[in-house]
């Protein structure tokens, strides 16, 4: 089935997932991908486990990973990384932003939330990255930028080009937070 | 694009539009939209249901089309119907339990037939992702003698969309177009076309056609079998039904986004038969097909429909006894199902991860009355569609049945009747939302006072179609196409219908102590009894401005930590190792929590 990138995206309901695969999406059709995305927009509620599906290249079918296929997991969230791990590829990669949202049993002292997630993950998967996009997206004038900051991370890593996403980025982001982003798409990209 | 999916002699009868090609990539659901737009469709009417919301959504984009969010989807498809017989292209959209409602009219309309293309849209929910069964509405076209055409991905709901029209027009029937959960949210590229602009044809009355009485009806009865004949030769011949070629030892009976799975586990190592208009199904091509190849499986979700058919035909095929009909598929089942392969996985952590289950939001109005019912152990209480049915989510665990659009009222008389029967002292409450009950809730609430029935009716009215995505509503005063609407007053409407005026309180869900006084009237009350709890959905627009920066915050000196905070459920609210917290970016100040606290230790911050 020749090249094929698949990446999944997963997070909490409000972190901004959305943006992020659309972003992504959007670059890949420039580019003349084949691609494929897959977002389940269930009972709409903030707090939510959410996931995107990236899919990119000469032919894509299913617009669904298979477990053990995705070559990235971009984790909005710590616990996300570790509830979707097992949809990694052996040699795949793992970038975790280093965010921690409570689920509601952990809020009412019914569950603890796990300790050391990145340090478990990273003892499992070598290519493993952890950052911290909501302080850099902070530092960048606003902290619900930081989805942003994981797109600039995201393309270094899968060697997409920086013009290409900065056009994307200035289709989809309303132009009142454009320079925000850019800055933050920036930053995350250097990172 | 869509000439691919003509006959020779067809291209000339249908124009395609334009030849500007432009690849976009668009969710199943804006393809289906286009495709509607593209074929210059004139009226366009739904109700909102999870997976199809987003269609009608996107056809409201188009101001060449009427469309509007009809009070349900008997309504919307009647809608459709009336459209279709002066001579317009109409399009009705609704999820799969939608249809259910819409059954009575879809069944006649087949019998009737149309003058402008009239396509009906389903979109199914394998998996139930948001919905209350998995039900396999395929079933509907042979039941209803329809044409049924389904899509795997947004460049094929785009062109089969366009072509729908078209065969209506052509053989006089209704298409039912099958979308699912997947192929509405999934993202694909689609190459866009100009807009073909269909006049609308000439109205001329024909009772012998438009007005199903017994005579008339026996008599179309006979047409549309004929119909179906012609029908079957065109899916003989329509390209929407392909063979692709491959390896022989293996052959694909599929349809759908199962298709695209199949696609993605067998690749070119198996032979295709991709189902695009699955009735009527093309028996000599199933025939042919299966000849050509050695070993033949039927991928499929949910119910075993093209299975039986193949097996009808007396062809020896695999499916369901290994794929199964319970849930979505994906290509990791089809690979354990038939290869024996797969569900190989990267890696497990072995941590176990606290779910992340869906809640009330935080300043939910519907949380009020439901902490008000939980008081009451002995009370009942039916439930109803709508974000309120997550009142069954603890601490508040209130509501003990749902069952689908509107039976909250109508299941409480049902059980109303029993309990006074056998002397059992229950009372009998039912939740409904506004949008609900404009939907199916006023015939049952008829029927509340016609039959004396003494139940109490709560509707919760946030004055939107929330759990969906806040669609307007009859009550919220605009419609699909943005203009100001009348608004229906639900109050007046409870008047009406004859419920007595010292029954009905209307209160506001974030005063506990007007909700607690008002159930405890309904509780007492010995006819039926109605509550409109006012408050519109914290998530709206309008309310977030309004409510900007304000919060509640816990002064931790005065805090007792007695939780009595907790039992409201709030999602806002959290015991951080003993200490309560107030998370202030979710908190929008509904005060609730503040109402159950003793000791004064809540406040309100900002202004």
């Amino acid at each position: 089935m020749g090249n094929q990138t698949n990446i999944l995206i997963v997070g909490v309901g409000g972190q901004g997932t959305l943006l992020t695969s659309r972003i992504i999406a959007d670059v890949a059709v420039q580019l003349g991908y084949d691609v494929k995305v897959s977002e389940i927009h269930g009972m709409a509620q903030r707090g939510g486990s959410v996931v995107s599906q990236v899919r990119y290249g000469d032919k894509i079918y299913s617009p669904i990973i298979k477990k053990g296929d995705a070559d990235i997991i971009l984790a909005f969230e710590k616990l996300e990384a570790a509830r979707w791990l097992d949809y990694l590829k052996p040699d795949g990669m793992v970038i975790i932003n280093n965010e921690r949202v409570n689920p509601l049993p952990v809020m009412s002292g019914k569950m603890k939330y796990p300790d050391d997630i990145h340090e478990k993950v990273g003892a499992l998967v070598p290519d493993t990255m952890i950052i911290d996009a909501s302080t850099i997206a902070e530092k960048c004038g606003n902290q619900r930028a930081a989805n942003v900051v994981l797109v600039g991370v995201l393309s270094r890593v899968i060697g997409l080009p920086v013009d290409e996403v900065k056009k994307a980025i200035e289709r989809l982001v309303p132009s009142k937070a454009l320079e925000i982003n850019l800055k933050a798409f920036q930053q995350g990209f250097s990172h | 694009m869509l000439k691919y999916l003509l006959n020779e002699d067809e291209k000339e009868l249908y124009q395609t539009g334009g030849d500007k090609t432009m690849k976009i990539i668009m969710t199943g659901n804006e393809a289906v939209a286009r495709g509607a737009y593209e074929a210059g469709c004139h009226v366009a009417a739904a109700y909102p249901g999870t997976p199809s919301t987003e269609i009608l959504e996107n056809i409201s984009n188009y101001k060449e089309i009427n469309s509007e969010w009809a009070p349900n989807e008997k309504v919307a498809l009647e809608v459709a119907c009336g459209a279709s017989i002066a001579g317009g292209r109409a399009l009705a959209a609704m999820k799969h339990v939608g249809l259910n409602v819409a059954a009575d009219p879809l069944f006649t309309i087949a019998y009737e037939g149309v003058n402008g293309g009239l396509v009906v849209v389903t979109a199914d929910d394998p998996g139930c992702h948001s919905s209350q069964n998995e039900q396999d509405n395929r079933l509907y076209a042979p039941a209803a003698r329809l044409i049924l055409l389904e899509p795997s991905d947004s460049q094929e709901c785009k062109d089969f969309t366009k072509l729908a029209f078209a065969v209506s027009e052509k053989f006089d029937t209704p298409v039912l177009l099958r979308l699912t959960t997947r192929v509405c949210h999934s993202k694909s590229l689609v190459e866009l076309e100009d807009r073909l602009e269909a006049p609308v044809k000439p109205y001329i009355k024909n009772a012998e056609k438009y007005i199903c009485t017994p005579a008339i009806a026996k008599l179309r009865h006979v047409v549309v079998e004929k119909n179906m004949l012609l029908l079957k030769e065109y899916s003989e011949n329509s390209p929407l039904n392909r063979i692709e070629w491959g390896a022989k030892k293996t052959g694909i009976i599929t349809s759908g986004i199962s298709y695209q799975y199949a696609k993605e586990v067998f690749g070119e190592e198996a032979s295709y038969l991709k189902i695009g208009m699955s009735h009527p199904l093309p028996d000599r091509l199933i025939k042919d097909f299966a000849q050509g190849v050695e070993k033949i499986y039927v991928i499929e979700e949910n119910d075993p429909y093209l299975e039986k058919h193949v097996k009808s035909l007396g062809i020896n095929c695999f499916g369901k006894g290994s794929i199964p009909v319970c849930g979505e598929l994906n290509p990791e089942i089809i690979k354990k199902a038939l290869l024996s392969a797969g569900g190989e996985t990267g890696y497990t952590t072995g941590l176990k991860a606290p779910s992340r289950p869906p809640v009330l939001c935080a300043g939910c109005p519907h949380r009020g009355m439901f902490y008000t019912l939980s008081k009451y152990k002995d009370a009942v209480v039916a439930g109803d569609i709508g974000c309120y049915t997550l009142g069954t989510v603890p601490p508040l665990s209130v509501t003990d049945t749902v069952i689908c659009m509107g039976a909250s009222i109508t299941a409480a008389i049902g059980m109303e009747k029993i309990a006074r029967r056998e002397g059992r002292k229950t009372k009998v409450f039912s939740c409904i939302g506004d949008s609900t009950f404009f939907h199916s809730g006023i015939t049952g609430l008829v029927d509340v006072v016609y039959n004396k029935s003494n139940i109490v009716v709560i509707i919760l009215d946030n004055s939107i179609t929330a759990m969906t995505g806040h669609q307007e509503n009859p009550g919220s005063g605009k419609t699909l196409m943005g203009e100001i609407a009348q608004v229906v007053d639900i109050e007046k409407i409870v008047r009406a219908v004859g419920i007595k005026e010292e029954n009905i309180r209307v209160v506001d869900p974030y005063d506990l102590a007007a909700t607690e006084k008002a159930v405890q009237d309904a509780y007492g009350a010995a006819e039926a009894f109605v509550i409109i709890s006012k408050q519109p959905c914290a998530l709206l627009k309008s309310v977030q401005k309004k409510r900007a920066g304000l919060s509640y915050a816990v002064d931790q000196k005065k805090c007792k930590k007695c939780k009595a905070c907790m039992k409201i459920g709030c999602p806002a609210v959290s015991n951080k190792n003993g200490e309560i917290k107030i998370d202030k970016t979710q908190c929008n100040a509904c005060s609730l929590c503040a109402q159950m606290c003793k000791f004064d230790a809540i406040n309100k911050v900002g202004e």
